[in-house]
């Protein structure tokens, strides 16, 4: 098994809240992740609104720092990387932003927008910046010719597809991709996802694939991390998560997912009650408040995160997973 | 809240400390020499020194200014000429004006008061007022009219609106006195008929400006999805535009309006000179010329403490006004 | 002030491309927003009335020379065989004729329209310097204050607030002749260049708050965007950051405060002649003239009526053409 490209140990993200004159954790945005990305891999990261999921992304690049833990990219430890320590990283590991109307610079136009990372980090490719700039737009489906277009002319998938371009431009090993989907219209997502696809096999890139939608991850990822509250509930292969998912999260996740060959509420799993306060998490397993699975061990022993049940790529943080297929 | 309040009222006393300092070293670089000034008769050399001597202006810069800025703490002793003991906050004796400043200062502070206050309140009710309902007539006679209004009231300034107030109102229609300052207290209707002028005059000037913004401000605020879904919900028109839109709008001419205030309560020297009033910005321009360190000192101290005040009275208005302020 | 992007605008096909075509110089340019705003600055009729005004102005301003040399009058000049015993000038509306279009000043004598012209010169000059100046120093202190926050934002925030508690007239007042006399003794003659600089000088020094307050909030609302993110990921030093990503998207504001800066400045400058602190006698000078033009309000009211009627015209032409270039940057607001 190769190297794992990325790897991510108890990473954590507090942020602290100013409530008069205590101190206090504050939100526990991201607390105690730990997972890995081998080269060429997609990582589904799914959870809800507010499970820490973004927060997780963009310390991945370092826009954000985190409280505690490591990260550790191509075996260096990058978690604290700042200033030009950090140059060399960015040519390897990129973003791609989820609101395609607000992640590019109004007054930039397109083919400045895509060539400022190369103009930035003393990239002169063979044939000069113009002609590489250009080459990206082609690769991501837009016309070369629209360089000299403002991002106000452009539709959002087609803005969305620069915001790719642009994240292509270093020639990154890794991209984490927040939400780049969610703010544009069904059908676009659908092109903009295989245009993801076919440059991830094209160009053998790990994708970190940070989503609230199931029916995309499940199109786009080799694996699939489930989050909740800050944490990771249940990961493993994509075709175990959705087949046979142990954690009555996941369960209850995937049975909401709208289906329009099976209508009715056969089978579908209602969770009760709002998801708690990131503020004062519930102790033990973080779920148990919403579970119906839930024992007096949920609220004393946190479940660890490891295969249980006999199988082998599977790791559930539940006491009493699941078992069986998905209905 | 209290944090917030902590930091600026910190903030507020660190700049009026720096506001001292600057005045302080400004004044003493200065050309006119104070002293002589004094002298009725011309004195010899021999007593121009002594007297500077007992105005402590020998001792070094650092000393006059501590024993300046204690004084205003703790009071302090002045000379026997000056008056003996100064009780807390001494702000000085003024040899130019004979009188300790704090009687100057209570003697010009309500002038300007009374020239600022009511104008204000003027110039907010009719503008502020203008500018909504021109918003909300937006397109008609009397949305042109208003703007007319405003530009015209933006491009002119102070001395000659002042002074064609006074030609027309005080000497040809003689229907106001010339204008001068008698104490509320004393004979309101004089007070009012004493300043009425120099209230026009502002209230103009600035009624011009806020009717510009206020309905700026209400058109933005009327575009909002928000007030649309108010009068979807069925609301009364003087419910959604008075309780909600106007509340939005409200802020940040809240804030400018604070601050103009704030401003000009520390001294509106031209309206003083247009009209010949004796308040604080008059009292102040005079003091620099007259070389007057205290009453200087005094003066720029006021100002930049009403400046200073109406800032944090704003932010806290904002936050109050604003709840998502609050939440920083 | 946002941009609104132009929605639904799809000009770009999907699809790939099968050769690489080159751009060529012919080729459609994207208007940019800028040009947008150029285009609409164009069709508003206000803008151009108020537009051409100013140009007007400002062209008079800088031909003084010629027009002097046209029109054979100097400001210098006293004509004191024109006034009567009583020092005001003779005939209709202070003087008026065909060789002095506005007439004469009461005793000293002087052409009113040539020294309009010079005075216009000289305050167009000051209120542009200094506009100039503190939109620059503002521009840098707000952007620097708003993107990195901190302690510099407290620092230089708190020194925005201690320039405007210092009162601008008071402080002026103070400054000017105590400058003068450092620099010229008792008995020199102060020269006219260094007048000027010295008010410019304190224009400078009180003016940038309100452009770096401005530009300050600009900023902080700005630095929340994902372009800004997407620019730190890609590895953007604070130069580029501040200059290239930020500036950008903050110059409307900026010029919309710049246009109404200029005539606050050339008001300004008024102001302190009023107080006697302005442009030396006898260089023409606006401010000084009006000033010394109310005591004639009743006598000779032509006196007064040229030179204000020219500032408010001035005035006016700034302020219409700031409220129209507003509304060309920012197309979602109200008139």
């Amino acid at each position: 098994m190769t190297a794992p490209l990325l790897r991510v140990e108890s990473l954590t993200k507090h942020f602290p809240v100013r409530a008069g004159l205590r101190s206090h954790p504050g939100v526990r945005a991201v607390d105690g992740l730990t997972f890995e990305v081998r080269p060429g891999e997609t990582l589904g990261l799914v959870g809800e609104s507010g499970c820490g999921k973004t927060t997780t992304g963009r310390m991945l690049v370092r826009l954000l720092e985190p409280t505690a833990g490591r990260i550790v990219f191509e075996d260096r430890d990058i978690t604290h990387l700042r200033g030009r320590a950090l140059r060399p990283l960015r040519r390897e590991l990129q973003i791609i932003f989820q609101d395609p109307y607000s992640s590019l610079n109004p007054r930039h136009t397109i083919g400045r927008i895509v060539a400022i990372p190369l103009q930035v980090n003393g990239v002169n490719p063979a044939g000069g910046v113009k002609r590489r700039v250009q080459e990206l737009l082609e690769l991501v489906g837009l016309n070369p010719e629209h360089y000299n277009r403002y991002p106000h002319e452009f539709s959002g998938g087609q803005r969305q597809r620069v915001g790719i371009a642009r994240a292509l431009a270093l020639q990154p090993k890794m991209i984490v991709a927040d939400e780049p989907v969610s703010a544009l219209d069904v059908s676009i997502q659908s092109q903009v996802i295989n245009l993801l696809r076919g440059l991830q096999r094209e160009l053998g890139l790990a994708f970190v694939f940070i989503a609230h939608d199931l029916a995309v991850v499940r199109h786009f990822c080799h694996r699939v991390a489930v989050m909740y509250l800050g944490k990771i509930v249940e990961t493993g292969p994509r075709d175990e998560i959705y087949q046979r998912p142990q954690h009555p999260y996941t369960r209850a996740l995937l049975s909401a997912v709208p289906d329009v060959t099976r209508l009715g509420a056969a089978g579908r799993i209602r969770l009760t009650g709002d998801v708690p306060t990131p503020l004062d998490p519930p102790s033990g397993c973080r779920f148990r408040t919403r579970c119906w699975k839930a024992q007096d061990r949920c609220a004393t022993e946190e479940p660890a995160l490891v295969a249980r049940n006999g199988s082998t790529n599977l790791l559930t943080a539940c006491h009493f997973p699941e078992e069986g297929p998905l209905r | 809240m209290a944090r917030f309040l902590v930091r600026r009222v910190l903030s507020a006393t660190l700049t009026l400390f720096a506001v001292s300092v600057l005045s302080f070293l400004m004044f003493f670089a200065l050309p006119k020499d104070p002293v002589t000034g004094m002298c009725p008769k011309n004195c010899n050399a021999e007593r121009l020194e002594r007297v500077r001597q007992e105005l402590g202006l020998r001792d070094p810069l650092v000393d006059q200014y501590v024993g300046y800025m204690r004084g205003i703490v703790a009071g302090r002793d002045l000379g026997s000429a000056q008056g003996g003991h100064c009780a807390a906050p001494c702000l000085g004796y003024s040899y130019v004006n004979s009188e300790p400043v704090t009687s100057t200062l209570s003697r010009v502070l309500p002038v300007t008061l009374s020239i600022v206050i009511p104008a204000a309140v003027l110039w907010l009710a009719l503008g502020v007022g203008l500018g909504m309902i021109s918003a909300l007539r937006r397109g008609t006679a009397f949305d042109r009219l208003a703007i007319g209004f405003s530009l015209t009231g933006a491009s002119l300034q102070l001395y000659f609106v002042g002074a064609v107030l006074l030609i027309v109102f005080v000497y040809n229609l003689k229907v106001v006195p010339v204008q001068h300052y008698t104490s509320m207290l004393e004979n309101p209707a004089k007070w009012a008929s004493g300043l009425v002028l120099a209230w026009v005059a502002l209230a103009f000037l600035f009624s011009a400006i806020y009717a510009r913004l206020s309905r700026a401000q209400m058109l933005e605020t009327l575009s909002e999805d928000f007030i649309r879904t108010a009068r979807a919900k069925g609301l009364a028109k003087s419910q959604v535009y008075g309780r909600h839109a106007l509340r939005a709008a409200i802020t940040p001419i809240v804030t400018i309006a604070g601050l103009d205030i704030g401003g000009a309560l520390g001294g509106t020297v031209i309206t003083e000179t247009t009209f010949g009033i004796q308040g604080l910005g008059r009292t102040a321009v005079e003091a620099v010329r007259g070389g007057d360190l205290p009453t200087v000192m005094a003066t720029v101290l006021i100002s930049a403490a009403f400046i200073v005040v109406a800032n944090i009275v704003v932010d806290v208005l904002y936050a109050l006004i604003d709840p998502r302020v609050r939440l920083q | 002030m946002s941009l609104s992007p132009v929605d639904g605008v799809v000009l770009a096909e999907l699809g790939a491309a099968d050769s690489l075509v080159p751009v060529g110089a012919g080729d459609f340019v994207g208007r940019s927003p800028g040009q947008l705003a150029w285009a609409r600055l164009r069709r508003d009729r206000t803008a151009r009335v108020s537009g051409v005004a100013l140009v007007v102005f400002f062209v008079v301003a800088l031909a003084g020379p010629l027009i002097e040399k046209v029109y054979g009058v100097s400001p210098q000049a006293q004509f004191q065989d024109a006034l009567d015993s009583f020092g005001m000038p003779l005939g209709y509306a202070g003087g008026v004729s065909g060789s002095h279009w506005f007439g004469l000043e009461p005793h000293i004598g002087r052409d009113i329209f040539i020294r309009m012209i010079y005075g216009m010169r000289t305050s167009l000059f000051i209120a542009l310097a200094a506009a100039v100046i503190t939109t620059v120093i503002g521009v840098v202190a707000g952007i620097v204050a708003g993107y990195l926050g901190g302690w510099v934002d407290t620092v230089i925030t708190w020194v925005t607030d201690f320039a405007l508690a210092m009162p601008f007239l008071i402080t002026a007042l103070a400054i000017v002749p105590t400058v003068t006399l450092r620099f010229y003794g008792p008995r020199e003659a102060e020269p006219q260049s260094f007048r000027v600089i010295v008010l410019i000088v304190i224009f400078a020094l009180f003016g940038w708050t309100g452009t770096a307050r401005l530009v300050r909030g600009q900023v902080v609302s700005l630095r929340e965007r994902e372009f800004v993110e997407a620019a730190r990921a890609a590895g953007v030093g604070l130069g580029h950051m501040l200059f290239r990503q930020l500036l950008p998207n903050v110059w409307a504001p900026i010029l919309v405060a710049f246009s109404l800066a200029v005539p606050s400045y050339v008001t300004g400058e008024a102001a302190l002649s009023f107080l006697g602190i302005g442009i030396i006698e006898p260089t023409p000078d606006f401010g000084a003239m009006i000033f010394r033009s109310i005591a004639y309000l009743q006598t000779d009211p032509a006196y007064v009526f040229f030179p204000g009627i020219t500032i408010f015209a001035l005035v006016l032409a700034f302020n219409l053409f700031g409220d129209a270039l507003r509304d060309s940057l920012d197309p979602k607001s109200s008139r």
